[in-house]
């Protein structure tokens, strides 16, 4: 097997992995057909805007868990925020985290919200590795002389 | 663009007749407008792709309400507005019972993950129909069919 359909192998066992252990659904196949001649990165865009949408919410929502008197109409409108962002690049954990969060915070569970919170930061930072791998590997076939399926 | 059933080779309209749907706009899709509100950058550009991958190449993007509502003051008119709920300075709700006020006619289609009261009360505020996000573009097919006329007023939930 020549380099390039070794890579090409290699990716597609990586995409299949990441669907198969629920980090990723079909929205993000849809964002990766989004993509074309004249945007070629742009599933790589739309993923750097998502995390740094995450970071914001993130960092929001743990502001407004520490304060002695919890606003959790605020962090619930961080986690509904982060729950649509979510689904919207496909990050299927990260969104099915978001409906237990939203319990906790409808129940005005403290100790829930900061548990759901660590586990979503936790998620993202476990997807930006495995996106960052998936791109990586899209790059490496592109500089092989290989296109991306689309 | 226009189709009338099957799967196209043009790979604009690739998306819209990918399904069921058969695609006959009485205006081409590459002449409609649409507008996109929406305070989150990506959800802007996600959406913003998708139509300019369905064919229609004038795209505009509102960051909140009421920049949507300022465009048209200034004097801009569009076949298709979606519009989030739940954006700062002026909601999605507060922008559509405006935007209706103003007495304008375009279809409104409200995009929003949210559900319930909060929905019921979006669509009351004069939207034509509401789609879940993130939406694919089969949900709003019907919009870019056929765009509003004195003989095809807008079906919004509160004339």
């Amino acid at each position: 097997m020549d380099v390039l359909s070794q890579l090409r192998h290699q990716l597609a066992d990586y995409t299949n992995s990441l669907h198969r252990d629920g980090f990723l659904d079909d929205q993000f196949s849809q964002l990766q057909q989004l993509q074309d001649e004249s945007s070629p990165d742009f599933a790589m865009e739309v993923v750097s805007l998502f995390f740094e949408d995450c970071q914001k919410l993130v960092t929001n929502m743990a502001r407004a868990l520490e304060l002695q008197a919890v606003d959790f109409k605020q962090v619930d409108s961080s986690v509904h925020q982060l729950k649509g962002s979510s689904s919207s690049v496909g990050a299927a954990r990260i969104k099915n985290l978001c409906v237990a969060f939203k319990t906790c915070c409808d129940s005005q569970n403290r100790d829930g919200c900061m548990r759901c919170l660590q586990e979503v930061n936790r998620e993202c930072v476990l997807l930006k590795n495995k996106l960052q791998t998936l791109f990586r590997l899209e790059q490496q076939i592109i500089s092989a002389g290989g296109s991306i399926p689309m | 663009m226009a189709q009338q059933g099957g799967s196209s080779s043009s790979g604009g309209s690739r998306i819209l007749s990918g399904g069921s749907i058969n695609v006959s706009p009485m205006k081409p899709l590459a002449s409609l407008k649409v507008l996109v509100v929406d305070d989150e950058p990506m959800i802007r550009t996600i959406h913003k792709a998708q139509l300019v991958r369905a064919g229609i190449n004038d795209v505009e993007v509102a960051a909140n309400g009421k920049d949507a509502v300022d465009l048209h003051v200034n004097g801009a008119t569009f076949d298709l507005i979606l519009m989030d709920l739940h954006m700062p300075i002026m909601d999605g709700c507060q922008a559509t019972k405006k935007l209706r006020a103003m007495g304008v006619k375009s279809s409104i289609v409200g995009v929003t993950s949210s559900g319930g009261a909060e929905k019921t009360a979006f669509l009351a505020s004069g939207l034509d129909d509401c789609v879940s996000k993130p939406f694919v573009l089969q949900q709003i097919a019907h919009y870019l069919k056929v765009p509003r006329s004195p003989t095809n007023p807008p079906k919004y939930h509160n004339p």
